[in-house]
């Protein structure tokens, strides 16, 4: 029995390894697929529409209209309050993350049009850091939220995101705090929030602007949370539902308004703008 | 009554065991020992203070979770007076880790909302370890809540692990529960004064502080994760993690009150007896009771909207970056 499954996975790992690059194994289905397909199909699984996760830059094509993005805040950058050092000093990691990923931090934000709609628009990219929220991505959102206020256009959010930042310790904690607080004036003049849940979005950003949209969407099959799943099965030592904190799960217990294609995500919002704002 | 004395207090128990030795012996003798005993009794003392004084963050996170530190509902009967308890969330449960109810400092009729640990076996259990669910955040939220309606202030005593990670904290919203309270708490429109007395963990301990003063006790902490929690991410290994590991990650997450003031995160830190608040609660409630008094007095001239404009403007100051937009 043992010997069987044993030889079953070599084998399987042999057709993963036939050439790099060109096959991707896909994260919810385990199938593997030609990259190319992926890759003409918005990063979204054939098989079984699983969301591939994307970059920040990805997601402003697939939701502004071309041409219609200005970035701001785009020179903020972390200064590492705690001196803090894990295996390497906080300031060499987020080097290293900017080389990485190409970006500057956690999130990318600015002003733009979807479908002749005015917005102000956050993107958090998961290849920084694991998206995670310190001041910087704080200090984004809670301007954009004021320059939407100010300008009285809608706020939409994107996040990705393992949640708040360790290495900011307790500046990154108080994030959430600020940011809800952004939201909430927002809240008090009518000024319409949309929040987009990516796979995946937990901790600290969940618990603060992730689930204050007026409306909540996300994209199918997304992890989304408060608590990763290990420290809950850690914590309970019970095995987790089948389906527990994906988006479906979220959608069945009444947490978020919907989800929604990435292909058809554009449409969505600029639908619900006419529809709210 | 037992005492429970943490490694680096060994040397306290020690000499306190030797004290109450020779009180013994010399109980109903015509031996007199008193003289010693003072002389031990000085020397504990200093012995005390020496040790207090010098407390590293680890050692100050084992005395946050101290099994014989006061709990809020060992604080609500020293601060207030006509103290009623007020339960549930009128949604689905009253979360026992969270307690709150309307009752009386000096004059001012006030609104105490804290998290609740539990002491022995079975109330720890009952009280979750004072990781409240979803439930807990919202009942805190209807009360705060009910306090706006009546312009009572708001004083809330954090004191958690963190929020509970479970499948029903999940499936009930506990994200949802956690950012509605962080929302709703920056426009609350009357006094809220927060008090760290223990345990300040992550997003748990945040949903009942925000505020427009923000205290902690001499010995307690806050942080965005425990030190377990930091050295399990940073040092991955096979085998059990030592104290030298928490230690080190204790250092380096800056979670003391001192380090939290120095960052003008808190506005002040409130001073406990030499040993930690257990060695003399009456004292301890003293101290906070008097700072929330002085706070009440300051914020009272305030109008709700200026007050939600300066808790805004707080909050719009916590942040470490550079770069201009
Ligand atoms: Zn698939």
């Amino acid at each position: 029995m043992a010997w069987f499954k044993k030889s079953k996975e070599l084998k399987t790992d042999k057709k993963v390894k036939i050439p790099e690059g060109l096959w991707v194994k896909c994260d919810s289905c385990k199938e593997i697929i030609y990259k190319k397909e992926i890759d003409r199909n918005l990063k979204v699984c054939p098989k079984c529409n699983y969301h591939f996760r994307i970059s920040a830059r990805e997601r402003i094509k697939l939701l502004v209209d071309e041409g219609s993005f200005t970035e701001i805040d785009a020179t903020l950058a972390s200064n590492d309050p705690l001196k803090f050092r894990d295996k390497i000093p906080y300031k060499e990691r987020l080097e290293e993350n900017r080389r990485k990923s190409g970006l500057a931090e956690a999130s990318i934000s600015g002003e733009a049009l979807i479908e002749g709609h005015p917005v102000m628009i956050v993107i958090m990219d998961f290849s920084f850091m694991g998206g995670s929220m310190g001041s910087v991505v704080g200090e984004k959102v809670v301007r954009a939220a004021e320059a939407a206020l100010e300008a009285k256009k809608p706020l939409i959010i994107v996040s990705s995101s393992g949640g708040a930042r360790m290495q900011e310790g307790i500046f990154s904690l108080m994030q959430m705090a600020r940011v809800a607080a952004a939201i909430a004036r927002l809240n008090d003049n009518g000024i319409l929030y949309i929040s987009i849940l990516a796979d995946p979005t937990f901790g600290g950003v969940t618990a603060s602007f992730a689930m204050l949209g007026d409306i909540i969407l996300a994209e199918p099959k997304s992890l989304i949370g408060f608590a990763g799943p290990r420290v809950i099965e850690q914590t309970i030592k019970q095995q987790l539902p089948e389906d527990f904190q994906r988006a479906e799960f979220l959608l069945d217990h009444g947490l978020i308004d919907g989800i929604i294609d990435r292909k058809d995500i554009k449409k969505t919002v600029s639908k619900i703008i006419e529809l709210l704002a | 009554m037992m005492k429970y004395y943490l490694e680096f207090e060994k040397p306290i128990e020690a000499l306190e065991l030797k004290i109450e030795e020779l009180k013994r012996i010399s109980d109903g003798k015509d031996i007199n020992l008193s003289g010693e005993v003072k002389k031990l009794e000085k020397k504990v003392k200093d012995l005390r203070t020496e040790i207090f004084s010098g407390l590293t963050p680890w050692q100050k996170t084992l005395l946050a979770r101290h099994p014989d530190r006061p709990y809020t509902l060992d604080y609500i009967p020293l601060i207030a007076e006509d103290f009623i308890e007020l339960h549930g969330d009128r949604r689905f449960a009253d979360d026992k880790s969270i307690v709150g109810g309307i009752g009386r400092i000096k004059d001012t009729p006030v609104m105490i909302i804290g998290h609740q640990k539990g002491r022995g076996t079975k109330e720890r259990i009952r009280r979750n370890f004072g990781q409240p669910n979803p439930e807990g955040y919202r009942k805190a939220l209807r009360l705060m809540e009910l306090a706006e309606k009546f312009k009572r202030p708001v004083i809330t005593l954090i004191d958690t692990p963190g929020a509970f990670p479970g499948i029903g904290a999940e499936e009930r919203g506990q994200a949802e529960a956690i950012a509605v309270n962080l929302m709703q708490m920056s426009r609350l429109r009357v006094p809220i004064i927060a008090v760290v007395i223990g345990e300040g963990g992550s997003g748990g301990a945040l949903a009942l502080s925000v505020a427009d003063r923000l205290y902690m006790l001499e010995h307690s902490i806050y942080s965005v994760i425990s030190p377990e929690g930091c050295a399990a991410i940073l040092w991955r290994k096979n085998g059990d993690f030592t104290s030298e590991d928490f230690s080190k990650a204790a250092d380096a997450l800056k979670l003391t009150a001192q380090d939290l003031l120095s960052y003008k995160i808190i506005d002040e830190i409130i001073p406990e007896p030499v040993g930690g608040a257990h060695r003399n609660i009456e004292q301890t409630a003293r101290s906070i009771s008097d700072r929330i008094l002085d706070t009440l007095e300051d914020l009272r001239a305030k109008t709700p909207g200026k007050l939600v404009e300066e808790r805004y403007k707080r909050l719009k100051k916590i942040g470490s970056f550079v770069g201009e937009g």
